[in-house]
């Protein structure tokens, strides 16, 4: 039997992983977007293990819209990435500085 | 009848205001001949309405009376009113008499100038100013009048423009007379927080209820309030009437045209100051402190610019010094509450002295328009009607029996001394003094301009000639009064109850009711021959006559001797024609000094330290403190992200640990 | 309806008016949207004259009242009325509106729709200021009129305007927000309303008042200007148009003081009568320092700016003496330091408009070629050193006479301006109008056209009547003034 610890100590290292991702990651604008698409599926393992635990469906109600807001979110996103690469011909973070005060 | 004599009031000062303003709003129009005719016409009715007003108060109709409301303000209304009686009437003839005369004279002084028009309308709107101050009755149309004479006389001094020499003394003159002009608005504020009032008739009559009251103007020390008043009214008469030290715009005053030295800065508007501490006699005979501070004012001018009179030579400062001097007389005469002497003087003074004036502008025209007396001599042959009258004037002022200037100046010096007043003694000094240096300097502009050998270049000499009639006629009709007013006027003035509804004098400061003492119970003819008797046995009329003979041993006799006193009291005389240093001294400190510090202010405090320091240095503190925090803002999402999940992190703990 | 709704018709005519003028479009129809702004703003006047012939001189109460519910959840209301001292000043915005209107016929060519528009929006928003009886109604009017004077001054202004509005904006609002601080405050300490009656029974200690008249003194002293926060105006004034300068000099400035009247002396009476040295010795500083300051001045427009703000030293003085006579001098001095300011920078104007420049050392000898220019700045000029028988003299002599019973040396030290009024003015028309020609600029100059003789004709004639009789413009004063009187000498402990 999986513990609901389990589920959570899965979604806290998921949840690392992503933090770690958005700032050790120096390059890739792309890789920030996945970090921030790991860090919601982590949100959403932990939703979906109280709401078994539960035993209240509210939770994965509420999965299916953050996977909703999630694709539009990384669908604009990439289509920024897209606009801003044909101006600025680079997607790498560090040259990505207009607003360096 | 008394609603008509209204109206006659009304008319005197309007009819002149009306000529100048159509004069001057409509000169182009109307031409020469039209601006003149129309002035003209103005004064000669005010004129003739005056002196049948001076008849109708001497006949005992005096009016008091308001003309309309100014405006209302705590209560109080402010009115502009007028106030006939005798001072004002004698007044009223004076100014527009002098005031014609130099209307006319000016139709030939000015017939070049492409100014005419304009001049006319001035001249025309001063009147009507001296009769505004002269003819009012509450203290608020007095300093109306008071200012809108020194705006006419600030125009008049500058209306030559483009001289900067003119429109230097014209902004000097006009400064100078507002220093004086914030002690008399001073005087005015405490007129009306003592009395509640402004209205003449009722300030004087409840003078004897705040006789106890005090002022702390400087704490720890308590002034009667009437010997502020009273000095402070002073300080408006010194600037008015040229008193030391606020004499300095006067000579300066000379560059205007010379029919204004006559009618302005000799003949009326400097004897506003005179008049108004005439007028206002009931509460300098409260104060005595104030009585002193008049009397050693004046004698300090009558005695220091006479003095200065005897170094000049443009013919106009002489005569510019020379009213300086006589202002110091009547002031004097004022100080020792001779205030009908001073009156009487500053009536036959108008004459001779405005006779002077045009006189010298005769000459002035005569030798186009040189004012250098070393550069004239000999003129008596050349303007034989122009001199006759100089001599005149100058006979006047030099105070001989029998004209006019003698009664009037004898009866201010008999006045000084009879008077027990503080500083009594040394103004009696400074007025006998005086009268030697007035013959001298007169008889000395005498000699150098009409006697001794021509010293113009002969181009100039050949030019010279009588000037025309319409400047002989004015001279001639100033020249009669000249002669008779003394004796015409010695009588009633000093020794009847002329001024008894005007002015007050208290009966221990009644000089010249001492005097009259001596011509009790007698005829005029008698007083006026007994009056000069008395004087020819007294010093002043030898002191005269010793001042004439003096001049006429420098400068007729053996004129190498001024050469040679000069140079033995080198330093005094170099005094003398520095004018004591004041001016320079004036223009140093006083207007160097405040456009100094004016610019100081302006740099180090509005510049430097408001603007620089607090209004930008707000900015740049802000900015200040935006650098430092500047390199913050890197433009790196992930460092951004960091320092987001560290702050999360940070409230988080704080979160838990509180709770 | 007219009838009972005058005020509005004559806050929100000219800005109707204004959107029409901005309808006829670009400069290609200039000379329409001239003739129309004239036409509004004479309206105006006429609406404003009305208000002045039906108002009731004896009657101590606020008049021609509306009240209508703005916002009444927080019990916002557009209620307005006015006593004898709003009605002059609504009289002088109306009537400086139409001289500006006049005096920019000819001047301005770019964008002349707009800015006359422009001037119209402010007129309604200045009445607005004068006439709002609701504390939040006076601030949003306070604020607005902002804008058309910031646009003023940014797009029809100097070179260096863009430095000068900033100044002029950062300077302003920083006063008003913490106005707007003190009405939140009163708002939550009273029973909440923002009616000013409402406002004047709030009571309040010491300590809380002080804190309310510093907030309010902020707004206002800044407006003035009082010093030492006068610097923007000198600035502001330099960059205007002529027309920008005529309406803050002439109007715009007697907002503070009419602040000062209308909240800091009903609202925080005892703070008031602490403070009042305080105010006295600012006032007293503004009228002789100022008054060196202009001595030094090398700019017309420089010089005229700091000689008003040493003017309306007299009228913050006049205010803190709580003596009727000063009061009844302060408000008179506001509205004849309406007139000759605005006259003074006309002429200035007049001058600029031929010789684009306001350096003093440029000109010389101006009366012989413009010799009926030089009559009526001689005179514009001797009102503003304060000459008996001009509107100058009458503000002057009152509050002169009313400080002097409180105490003398106030009295002497104001009376200084009578020397150092005189000095400025007449120094900088002596370099200006006397003397020899100075330069082939000044040889070549026309005198002033019909339209500008017009315009300081109507000036004169306004000037001299103020001085000669200054009865009518006393009369309806008196008794609002002792309402305010009464209203700040009740303790409010």
């Amino acid at each position: 039997m999986i513990a609901l610890s389990d589920y959570l100590i899965l979604g806290a290292i998921l949840f690392s992983i992503s933090v770690a991702g958005i700032f050790l990651n120096r390059k890739n604008v792309l890789i920030l977007l996945m970090s921030i698409e790991l860090m919601l599926l982590a949100v959403n393992l932990n939703f979906i293990a109280f709401s078994h635990y539960m035993n209240d469906l509210a939770g994965q109600v509420f999965v299916f819209f953050i996977l909703t807001v999630a694709a539009a979110e990384s669908a604009i996103g990439l289509a920024i990435i897209i606009v801003l690469f044909r101006r600025r011909h680079t997607i790498n973070i560090q040259d990505l500085d207009s607003l360096k005060g | 009848m008394m609603d008509s004599m209204k109206l006659v009031y009304l008319a005197i000062p309007l009819v002149c205001l009306f000529a100048a303003i159509v004069a001057g709003l409509f000169g182009r129009q109307i031409g020469r001949t039209g601006a003149h005719t129309i002035t003209i016409a103005g004064v000669a009715t005010a004129c003739a309405l005056s002196i049948y007003v001076y008849v109708d108060v001497m006949a005992g109709n005096t009016f008091n009376g308001t003309v309309y409301i100014w405006g209302i303000s705590d209560n109080f209304p402010f009115e502009v009113g007028f106030l006939i009686d005798s001072l004002t009437a004698t007044m009223m003839v004076i100014v527009t008499f002098v005031s014609l005369m130099v209307h006319i004279y000016t139709i030939g002084y000015m017939h070049e100038d492409p100014g005419y028009q304009r001049f006319f309308s001035y001249i025309s709107l001063f009147t009507f100013s001296m009769l505004m101050l002269v003819m009012s009755n509450n203290f608020l149309q007095l300093f109306f009048g008071w200012e809108a004479v020194g705006l006419v006389s600030y125009l008049l001094i500058g209306f030559w423009y483009t001289r900067d020499s003119a429109i230097y003394a014209n902004m000097k003159a006009f400064l100078v007379n507002r220093v004086g002009d914030l002690g008399f608005l001073i005087g005015i504020a405490a007129i009306y927080a003592t009395f509640g009032t402004l209205d003449y008739n009722a300030v004087f009559a409840s003078v004897p209820e705040v006789i106890n009251q005090s002022i702390e103007v400087i704490p720890g020390s308590e002034w009667s309030i009437i010997s502020f008043i009273c000095i402070m009214l002073f300080i408006g008469a010194m600037g008015k009437s040229a008193q030391v030290p606020l004499h300095v715009w006067l000579p300066d005053s000379m560059e205007g045209p010379t029919p204004i030295s006559a009618l302005i800065h000799a003949a009326t508007m400097v004897t506003a100051g005179i008049f108004m501490v005439a007028r206002t006699s009931p509460l300098f005979e409260f104060s005595e402190t104030a009585l002193s501070v008049v009397m050693i004012i004046g004698a300090i001018t009558a005695f220091f610019m006479a003095l200065l009179g005897l170094v000049q030579n443009d013919i106009k400062r002489v005569v510019a010094y020379s009213t300086l001097s006589q202002l110091g007389y009547m002031t004097v005469g004022l100080g020792v509450s001779g205030y009908a002497a001073s009156i009487f003087h500053l009536g036959t003074h108008a004459f001779f002295k405005a006779l002077l004036f045009l006189a010298a502008g005769s000459v002035i025209i005569a030798m186009h328009h040189e004012q250098d007396m070393r550069k004239m001599g000999g003129l008596r042959k050349f303007l034989p009607w122009t001199y006759i009258t100089a001599v005149i004037g100058s006979l006047a002022l030099a105070g001989i029996p029998p004209f006019a200037g003698f009664f009037s100046k004898d009866l201010i010096i008999e006045s000084v001394h009879h008077s027990e007043l503080f500083g009594s003694g040394i103004a009696y000094v400074a007025v006998l003094s005086g009268v030697i240096l007035t013959a001298f300097y007169s008889f000395r502009l005498l000699f150098m301009t009409f006697h001794g050998r021509p010293r113009m270049d002969q181009h100039t000499l050949q030019h010279v000639k009588e000037s025309p009639m319409v400047v002989i006629l004015p001279l001639l009709l100033l020249a009669i009064p000249s002669m008779i007013a003394g004796a015409m006027f010695i009588q009633p003035m000093a020794f009847s109850d002329y001024f008894s509804g005007s002015i007050l004098v208290l009966p221990q400061h009644d000089v010249i009711g001492q005097i009259a003492e001596h011509y009790h119970d007698k005829s005029t003819v008698e007083i006026v021959f007994g009056f000069m008797l008395h004087g020819i046995m007294q010093p002043p009329f030898w002191l005269a006559i010793g001042g004439i003979f003096l001049a006429w041993l420098f400068y007729i006799r053996r004129p190498e001797l001024p050469g040679r006193v000069t140079e033995s009291v080198k330093p005094l005389y170099n005094l003398l024609l520095n004018k004591y240093y004041l001016d320079d001294f004036n223009q140093k400190f006083f207007a160097n000094g405040t456009v100094g510090i004016g610019r100081l202010l302006s740099k180090f405090g509005d510049t430097v330290f408001i603007d620089g320091w607090l209004v930008n240095g707000t900015a740049k503190a802000v900015g200040y403190f935006s650098r430092i925090l500047k390199p913050l803002q890197s433009g790196l999402v992930n460092q951004y992200a960091f320092a987001m999940i560290i702050g999360l992190l940070v409230l988080m703990t704080w979160f838990l640990s509180v709770n | 309806m007219f009838e009972a709704n005058q005020l509005s018709v004559a806050i929100w005519l000219p800005i109707i008016g204004a959107i029409a003028v901005l309808a006829t479009g670009n400069d290609q129809r200039a000379g329409l949207a001239r003739v129309l702004a004239l036409l509004v703003s004479i309206v105006t006047f006429l609406v404003t004259l009305l208000l002045y012939t039906g108002f009731d001189k004896a009657s101590a109460k606020l008049q021609y009242i509306e009240d209508t519910p703005w916002i009444s959840a927080l019990n916002i209301n557009y209620s307005l009325g006015i006593d004898g001292i709003a009605l002059l000043l609504i009289l002088l915005t109306s009537f400086i509106t139409i001289i500006v209107i006049i005096s920019a016929w000819k001047v301005i060519r770019e964008k002349v729709a707009q800015y006359m528009a422009a001037f119209l929006i402010m007129e309604g928003l200045m009445i607005g200021v004068f006439s709002a009886t609701d504390a939040i109604l006076f601030y949003v009017f306070w604020e607005a009129m902002l804008i058309p004077m910031f646009l003023i001054i940014g797009i029809w202004g100097g070179p260096n305007r863009i430095y000068a509005t900033i100044k002029f904006f950062l300077y302003t609002l920083l006063g008003s927000l913490l106005m707007l601080v003190a009405l939140v405050y009163l708002y939550f300490a009273g029973n909440g309303s923002f009616a000013l009656a409402d406002l004047y029974t709030i009571k309040l200690t010491l300590a809380e008042q002080i804190w309310i008249f510093l907030a309010f003194f902020m707004a206002f002293a800044v407006k003035i200007p009082m010093f030492p926060v006068h610097t923007w105006l000198p600035d502001a004034h330099v960059e205007a148009p002529t027309g920008g300068s005529v309406v803050l000099a002439a109007i715009m400035l007697k907002m503070g003081a009419y602040g000062f009247i209308r909240f800091n002396l009903p609202i925080t009476p005892d703070a008031s009568h602490t403070l009042s040295g305080f105010i006295i010795a600012l006032s007293l500083i503004a009228i002789v320092y100022i008054a060196m300051v202009a001595l030094a001045q090398t700019d017309m427009k420089k010089l005229i700016a700091y000689s008003s703000i040493s003017h309306m030293g007299f009228v913050t003085l006049g205010l803190f003496v709580f003596n009727k006579m000063a009061i009844e001098g302060a408000v008179i001095q506001m509205i004849s330091h309406g007139f000759i300011s605005g006259a003074m920078f006309l002429c200035v104007g007049v001058l600029y408009d031929r010789m684009h420049t306001r350096k003093m050392s440029d000109y010389g000898g101006v009366a012989n070629t413009m010799p009926k220019f030089a009559a009526f700045m001689m005179l514009f000029a001797m009102a503003n050193a304060g000459l008996p028988g001009t509107s100058g003299f009458v503000g002057e002599f009152l509050v002169i006479l009313g400080v002097f019973q409180v105490n003398v040396w106030y009295a002497i030290i104001a009376g200084t301006t009578l020397v150092l009024g005189a000095a400025y003015t007449l120094w900088m028309y002596k370099r200006v109008i006397f003397g020899a020609i100075n330069n082939k600029n000044v040889e070549t100059l026309n005198d002033i056209t019909n339209r500008e003789g017009l315009y300081l004709l109507i000036l004169t004639i306004t000037v001299l009547v103020m001085g000669l009789w200054p009865a009518p413009f006393l009369d309806v004063i008196h008794t609002s003034v002792d309402r305010v009187l009464a209203l700040s000498s009740v303790t409010k402990l």
